[in-house]
Order: C-alpha cells, then structure tokens, then sequence
C-alpha cells in the first residue's frame, strides 16, 4: 500500500508519515525462545533490514551460525563481536522500525536472571512490553520473573507471545491451557505487588493479551496465520499498530523539573525543562518546590529558530514538550526546583521509600553516602533500612541488609534535603531516580519511589553545652533565626 | 492524526534531543558539539540552536578537518556557521600535515586512524571538553545499537563496552573525575528516514552533494570517487567521467563512495532511500575493512 505510494506520490506519502506515534516495547525472552528470530522477523518484513546488511548476515550465518536455517537471524541482530562468538547477548540493544501508522524503537534484553538489571534498564523507557512463552515449556520460572520486572517498573501493556505453535502441531489447547496457566500466575503477581482496585496508590494493573506465533514461519507475526484459524485477535504487528497507548501518559498533574536557566540577555530569563506530566497555560498560577514561592506564567516560550524580535511562544504546553517558562515575578529558581500548578499539592519530605534494582557488582552498604538523582535534581541519601528483599522468581519477600547485583529490595533512603515527591506509579518522571557511587562515578541502582516514608527520628539527646550555646546565640544573635533546641520535637 | 495533546513521533524525538542537549548545558562546564557537516550534524545544530532559544548554544562546534574533506562541505560549514552566529573550533593533526598524509598513497586505514581518530583525540585533549556532542544515531551500525547516550569515555578516550553504565528513564549520569569525558548522543534514537523527513519538514539547509548533479566522478575498486581535486593521482583523473551521481554519506572524498541517481529534491532522496535496498553506510570504505570494525575504531577512540 504505502509502497506503491513511495514510487508514485512521495509528497503524498511524506505528509501521511509526518503523524506518526511512537511506541516503545521491550522483548522478554531468551535466545531460546526464538526473541531474535521474532525481532528479525519484524525487521526484515517492515523492510528495516536491507540488503547489504542481510548479505553480511548470510556470510556471517556461515561462520558463526547456530541455527540450521539459511538466515541466523540472532546474528543481525546481536551487536558486538563479543558476544557473537560467545553467542550470547549481554546488553540493552535498541532497535528500530516503522509501520505506516507508528515508529517503534525495541529494548532487546537478554533473557537470563544474572542480565535483570539489563532487562528493568530496557523496561524503564517502553510502553509495552512483549513477553515470550515457548509453546512446549510453558510459563517457566523466567516467565514469573519477566512477568514482575516489567509490572515493577509501570509498563502498562503486555502483550503474552506464545511461540513454536508450529512445533506442538498449531494445537489450540496448548495455547488455551498456557494462557489460563499465564493468567492465573498473573493473578498472584498482581496479589503480591498490591495493585490498589482504584489504581491511585498501587500500581496501574497492565492489560494483558495473547497472541499465538511462530516466529520461525511467521505465523501470525505480521501476517494472520492460516494453521490457526481458531485465533481471532490479530497478528502481532497489528496488534502494536492498533494498541491504545494515548491514555499511559498523566495529562492531569502538571511536573516540570526545572533544567536548566537560560539569560542569552537581561531581558529574558527563562526555566527550560521538559514536561514531565500534565500541562500548563500562560497565566495559571504556579508554586516552585521546594522553596513554596508562587508566580504566574508569562510566556510559554517553544524551541525555535526564529531571529526576529517576536518570541515564539503558545498558549498552552503538555508532557512530553521540552518547552522555556518565564514567570511573571522574579523569583529565586535554579536547576532542580520542581515547578508545580498551586492547586496540584504533593509531599515534601527528606525521607523516602522506594523500590531499588541494584546494578552494581559492589554491594549497598548501609549508612554508606550515594548521590542520587531525581529529574534534574542531585542529593546525597543514605540507605536507613532495607525492609526486604524481592526473590524475582517466587517473589517471596527476603530479610536481608544488604542488596547484590540484580537483587531488588524495599528501601528506606534519608535525603540530605527535602524534595518534593510523587510515588513512581502516579508520575514515572518525578518518582524515579537512579543512585551513584561518589567514588567510582559508577549508577549502581535504580530506584522507585513508593511514597514519603514516616519519620521516626529518634529524639536527640544533648548535652548541657550544646544547650548553653543554643540558648546563648539565641540570646545575642536573634536576626540568626536560631531554632531553640530544647522545644525540637 | 493531529489530535490535541499528542506529540507526532517527529515531535517526540524532537523533545527528547532538546532534553539531552540542555542536560549538557547545565551539567557540564566545558562541553562541545562535533560537526562533521554532513545530514545529521545539519540536524544536531538546528536542534542546538532551537534548544536554547532565544539564546545560542553555550558550546561550540568542533570539525575535524583532514583536510581531505569535499570542496563543497567547506563552503557549506563556513557559510553556516556565519549565518547561525556560533563558534567554530576547526583541528587539523599538525603530525599528518607534516608527513603529508594521502589515502591515495598512505590507504583509508592509516589516513583515518592519524587524520581523524588522532586528530580528534589532539583536539579534545587541547580542548579539555569534558563533554563531546556527536551526530551518531543507533540504527547506523550493529555495535552502535547498545551505544549509550552518554557515553563515559576514560582519561585515553577509551569506550568499554562490557562496562557501561546502566542508562535508565530519561535520567542520566553526568559524573566524571578529572581527564575523564563523556560522549553524547543526542540523534541516538533517530533512524535515517526520521532524519529525512525532519529536514524536510523544517526547512534545514544541507551540503549539496546530497543532491544528484553532473559530476566528474572515477570508478575505484567498485566506489565512484569525486574527481575534483588536483590531489589525485593523475592517472586516476585521467579516467573520470561527468555523471549524475549523489553522495548517501559525506566524508574524505577518497573514502566516500557516490551513487548514481536522478534525485534532485528531498522527496526524491527520500523515495530514492526507501526505495533502495541497501543502507547508508555502504558507501564508505572504512566499514568494511574487517567485520566489527566500528567497534575496533569505537574502542581506540574514534567517534
């Protein structure tokens, strides 16, 4: 269809893939489930892969094929030489393709237990996550375990892909029994992360649908597969054109970490950022986080060329815009701040629960010092108390106090300041942070908030100095605003 | 399509560019932008510029010249840079201007290795930038597709490619000591068709060899090569032809291969490319010399 429109009306054709949407979704599976013989597949049948590539492939095949076919289809699509002639694959890959309705960028992960960290990397930006079954094993510990990562980190769709129905003979009832067994596991994942019912507090509970292919023939993956006609849905690829993702992102509560301070002159001064979530028009009442300062916006400045003197602006701006504010009042902003409409109030606190994947082969160290960074903001944390451990395959909940690479656990984090915060499940641009380790530089974990944790801050205990010297500075040096410790609760 | 509230997937990317540049901006203190003067540094330079509107970007550019570049891609990169107002750092490895360097005599590897993988590294090294911006995009090349978009690089400029930081949401890590530098890669998730279209969506001006025209071209070892400079051998001149031929990828002219095409507009490169069956980088000699071989060069250092 759109072929015949590139060669005879490309204006024509240009115009209709001006609007497109962009859908990003992970693959979770291993190389023996047949994930690179289905990205090949949608590569090479949306016409991404071309000609030159698939002849050094087919050379390739020759060399370092695993596979009996004539195209190893793993090979186009494993990256560095090193893993091809390990054969495996030990990094996120991004990979890209386009139908005539959206553009899709691929998280392609590795499968396997000791790459989680891989996988909740690729799962931090996609939409939806395709998830693989091999029709003669059925759910395995693995399935469980891709099951909870991409539910952890937000993903909202998933589509359950039961592969090689060519090899149980096309059988309706292997894919009918896998889909109730799917279900049913689904059920007590949902149980065990506590979707809240309203979808306010909890997790959003992802749909999730089933499709039957066989990625190796083809069934079903673009075309409709003629040995299953007891399959009414649609085929995989149509079933990603068509899947409603418009609703996924949050337009009601507008975020805008504030990214960088733009002064070209001494007229202008804006606060560029990118809309997280939400939207914003000129005029509405704003309040900076966390210093609680209000203003109104002036001007919603766009990103633009233009050299005249007319700035180019509009009256109203939403996520996911990269956009200029300008405020009607000169007040005190840097990077960090968190820009928030006055009517949207959220919790300010220095404390924090949060859900965090460790990804570094040195350990978390309690009371240690990391910097983390939330949006475009930086802070120090310590880790308090880690209240358990998730085992990512029985999703059983572990003591421990401590967390190894590719263990996810529920942590307490004191900040050495207050940020205002929102719980991941709500808003992922603001609930979501990463950790570093200030002595090797190295991000070490990935972090989720679950909500402003309750102090318990013992009381302190001071001495009769410390005393003195409070009272004394209060005494002589009111304009200090010095607290008076002996009333701290 | 053009429903309210709903960024076109052009958009998207769009934000997303702007983001990563701005993050440069604000989290670095000596950060440059590579221009190479072909299609997507055009792209990467209006995004910086509609980044920090209404200001200028608050880093310069940086083109490696080994001085074996295109007549026209000169012309272009002076021409524009003066119109946009920016700044332009210009390098050229005095040691190969010295040794008289000429892929014609000394071959692609050796050529690229001193005049454009050592001459860049002499350049940031001079420069002391802590943060390079390049043009790469992740749909190029297989060892491309795992490349972060920062891009931690050690004190020899070094990537490792089995100990990369983990890259997470939009979030990223901007954590350096001394001597140490990162590379950014804000076209990452851009394809070669979301570059097309965005040029010819906004208007933005690129060198013309893109565009199919009379040329003198000579066939060598299968490429047709631009026969316009008195550098080349003379036997090799000798035998160029004028045909209507159009460059895919810009770069030293030895080393860049023309195709031979009747584009003369956008649409038509754009048809011409979906069209065709074989990808962009066929044209240059560099990719191939082994398999892997854009790791190799990525390991030591090239961009």
């Amino acid at each position: 269809m759109s072929k015949n429109l590139i060669s005879t009306n490309i204006e024509k054709y240009l115009k209709e893939h001006e609007n497109k949407e962009l859908l990003r979704f992970i693959t979770c599976g291993s190389v023996d489930d047949g994930k690179s013989t289905l990205i090949g597949r949608l590569l090479y049948d949306s016409k991404t892969v071309l000609e030159d590539q698939l002849s050094a492939v087919k050379r390739e095949s020759r060399k370092y094929g695993t596979t009996n076919e004539e195209i190893d289809f793993a090979l186009l699509i494993d990256g560095l030489q090193s893993e091809r002639e390990q054969g495996i694959t030990i990094d996120v890959a991004y990979r890209f393709f386009a139908t005539d309705r959206r553009k899709y960028i691929i998280a392609d992960t590795p499968g396997h237990e000791q790459y989680t960290r891989n996988m909740v990397t690729g799962a931090s930006t996609a939409n939806l996550a395709v998830i693989l079954i091999d029709a003669r094993k059925g759910v395995l510990t693995q399935t469980r375990r891709h099951s909870y990562i991409v539910s952890l980190l937000g993903i909202r769709h998933i589509v359950v892909a039961i592969n090689k129905m060519d090899i149980v003979g096309y059988s309706e009832d292997v894919y009918k029994s896998i889909k109730e067994e799917y279900l049913k596991m689904f059920e007590k994942l949902s149980e065990s992360l506590q979707y809240a019912q309203n979808g306010k507090s909890g997790y959003h509970k992802p749909t999730v649908d089933f499709i039957p292919i066989s990625a190796l023939k083809g069934d079903n993956v673009v075309q409709k597969s003629t040995n299953m006609q007891w399959y009414e849905g649609k085929p995989l690829l149509e079933y990603l054109d068509t899947i409603e993702i418009s609703k996924d992102i949050n337009l009601s509560d507008f975020r805008f970490p504030v990214q960088y301070v733009n002064r070209p002159n001494l007229d202008f001064r804006g606060f560029t950022g990118t809309i997280t979530s939400g939207r914003i028009r000129v005029g509405e009442e704003i309040t900076v986080l966390p210093s609680g300062k209000k203003s109104r916006i002036k001007e919603i400045v766009l990103p633009s060329l233009e050299s005249g003197s007319e700035l180019v602006t509009t009256p109203e701006a939403f996520a996911p815009m990269a956009v200029t504010l300008t405020l009607e009042d000169e007040i005190d902003i840097s990077r960090g701040d968190l820009i928030v409409h006055s009517n949207n109030s959220l919790t300010t606190s220095d404390s924090i629960e949060a859900m965090i994947v460790w990804m570094d082969e040195k350990a978390l160290e309690l009371g240690r010092e990391y910097e983390i960074k939330r949006a475009t903001t930086s802070l120090n944390a310590i880790f308090e108390e880690i209240a358990f451990k998730k085992d990512v395959n029985s999703w059983e909940e572990i003591k421990t106090d401590t967390l190894e690479l590719n263990e996810i656990g529920k942590c307490r984090l004191l900040l050495t300041r207050p940020i205002a915060c929102d719980p991941y499940s709500k808003i992922k641009g603001t609930g979501s942070f990463i950790v570093i380790d200030k002595i090797t530089n190295h991000t070490v974990a990935a972090g989720m908030i679950l909500d402003a944790a309750k102090r318990e801050r013992k009381k302190r205990v001071y001495t009769e100095a410390e005393i003195e010297l409070n009272r004394y500075i209060r005494k002589h040096f009111p304009e200090w605003g010095c607290a008076n410790i002996e009333e701290i609760k | 399509m053009s429903e309210k509230n709903r960024l076109t997937h052009l958009k998207q990317l769009e934000a997303e560019s702007i983001h990563i540049l701005r993050e440069v901006a604000a989290q670095f203190e000596n950060p440059v932008m590579m221009y190479s003067i072909g299609k997507d540094s055009s792209v990467m330079l209006h995004l910086a510029m509609k980044a920090f509107y209404p200001g200028k970007p608050p880093f310069p550019l940086l083109h490696v010249d080994t001085l074996w570049k295109f007549k026209e891609m000169i012309e272009f990169r002076d021409k524009r840079v003066k119109e946009l107002g920016v700044d332009l750092i210009v390098h050229t490895n005095p040691e190969g201007i010295e040794m008289n360097i000429n892929p014609f005599i000394h071959g692609s590897k050796l050529h690229t290795d001193i005049m454009k993988t050592q001459a860049l590294k002499q350049a940031l090294n001079k420069g002391k930038f802590d943060a390079v911006i390049g043009g790469a995009r992740r749909d190029e090349e297989k060892s491309r597709a795992k490349e972060r978009i920062f891009s931690f690089r050690d004190k020899f400029h070094r990537w490792d490619p089995k100990n990369q930081r983990p890259e997470l949401w939009n979030i990223y890590n901007t954590r350096i000591n001394r001597g140490e530098s990162v590379r950014v890669f804000p076209l990452s998730n851009w394809t070669e068709l979301d570059i097309w279209q965005y040029i010819y969506l906004e208007n933005i001006p690129i060198v013309p060899l893109y565009f199919a025209k009379k040329r003198p071209v000579v066939e060598i070892d299968g490429a047709l090569i631009m026969a316009d400079d008195d550098r080349m051998p003379e036997e090799l001149r000798a035998k160029a032809k004028m045909q209507k031929v159009r460059f895919r990828t810009l770069g030293c002219y030895p080393l860049t291969g023309a195709v031979r095409s009747e584009a003369e507009t956008l649409p038509e490169i754009i048809q011409e490319m979906l069209l065709s069956r074989t990808s962009e980088r066929e044209g240059r000699v560099i990719d191939k010399d082994q398999e892997g071989s854009m790791e190799k060069k990525k390991i030591e250092g090239y961009f």
